[in-house]
């Protein structure tokens, strides 16, 4: 799958939630993009990652 | 010919020159604008124009100072930016500054959202002054705006956004800015507008803090209908604080990126 343009490869079934924790992210501070579509954040471990994927992700830093 | 003076259509002679307008309609104005541009020399015009012209230090009547505010922008902007509705998440330093921009702008309607009042620390970079503090930063920013452009509808709401209410505050706006301080609430708002709510563009801003060159900070499409501005990593921490100079060029780029989305122009560049 690609991650913000990246390919990746899949190596087992995993959750969205999960490989977004593998992959060190903030869960509570990023904004996350599947194939086009921004995913409800109570929704990623519903979420079945798959090969032809296409995921962005955000992460936020605080100021303003 | 038909031209517009002052935004009022008036009929002259075909070869009717800037400065024979200028002599028939205010022989002591003090400023010429023709189209958006400003000249003191004559030239000539054509059918459509339209021309302002300004007496310093003259209140002008209620009903054209409007065109008169207006009389520097692009023409065919002001009609568009007047019938947008834009939405502002967080009215601290790119809040305050984004809603000064727009309100400047001419958007016709603003709804500025933020649940806190006016505190010292504040003033550093946000749109605010001392007599404001204690007010809620909704009321104060209203209350500015009102000095700046009265012909713009504001919706000034003191209320913390939350993933409950987000739909309802911001419903009906065509553009969504998010512009809070706090990482965590920046994602929620950024996420809940754009899974919940069908075409809806967010314009965010991460990464301002400190004094780094400005000229990292940009302004990035990464997602359908979400633009982001700032340098993506300069985050407020111990030790780096929040100045006004980086603080509003990120608020810059999330107003022009605004404006282009309100002009239907999507790309960044």
């Amino acid at each position: 799958m690609k991650v913000n343009g990246k390919e990746i490869k899949l190596q087992e079934k995993i959750t969205l939630k999960q490989f977004l924790e593998d992959s060190n992210y903030n869960l509570t501070r990023i904004a996350v993009e599947l194939n086009g579509d921004v995913v409800s954040r109570g929704k990623f471990d519903e979420i079945t990652l798959k090969d032809d994927d296409k995921v962005e992700i955000v992460s936020f830093v605080g100021g303003g | 010919m038909y031209i517009y003076v002052n935004g009022v259509q008036n009929q002259v002679s075909d070869k009717t020159t800037l400065l024979d307008v200028k002599n028939h309609f205010n022989k002591d104005a003090d400023v010429m604008i023709l189209n958006g541009f400003q000249t003191p020399d004559d030239m000539q015009i054509k059918e459509g124009d339209n021309i302002t012209l300004i007496k310093k230090g003259e209140m002008p009547p209620f009903e054209v100072l409007e065109n008169l505010m207006m009389a520097r922008h692009t023409p065919t902007v002001h009609n568009k930016v007047k019938s947008a509705k834009v939405g502002i998440a967080g009215l601290g330093g790119l809040g305050s500054n984004i809603a000064i921009m727009l309100a400047r702008t001419g958007v016709g309607y603003l709804v500025l959202v933020d649940f806190d009042i006016v505190e010292p620390s504040n003033l550093n970079r946000q749109s605010y002054y001392i007599s404001h503090l204690g007010m809620y930063k909704a009321d104060a920013l209203k209350e500015q705006i009102k000095q700046i452009n009265p012909f713009i509808t504001v919706e000034a709401i003191n209320i913390k956004v939350d993933e409950t209410n987000i739909k309802q505050l911001f419903e009906g706006c065509d553009i969504v800015c998010e512009a809070f301080d706090n990482p965590q609430a920046k994602a929620m708002l950024v996420s809940c507008v754009l899974s919940e709510m069908q075409g809806t563009k967010v314009v965010s801003g991460s990464g301002m803090a400190g004094y780094e060159s400005a000229n990292t900070i940009k302004t990035i499409q990464s997602m359908k209908n979400f633009y982001i501005c700032g340098d993506g990593e300069t985050e407020a921490k111990v030790g780096r604080g929040l100045m006004a100079p980086r603080v509003n060029v990120c608020a810059g780029h999330q107003a022009n990126m605004v404006l282009r989305l309100i002009l239907g122009i999507n790309n960044v560049d």
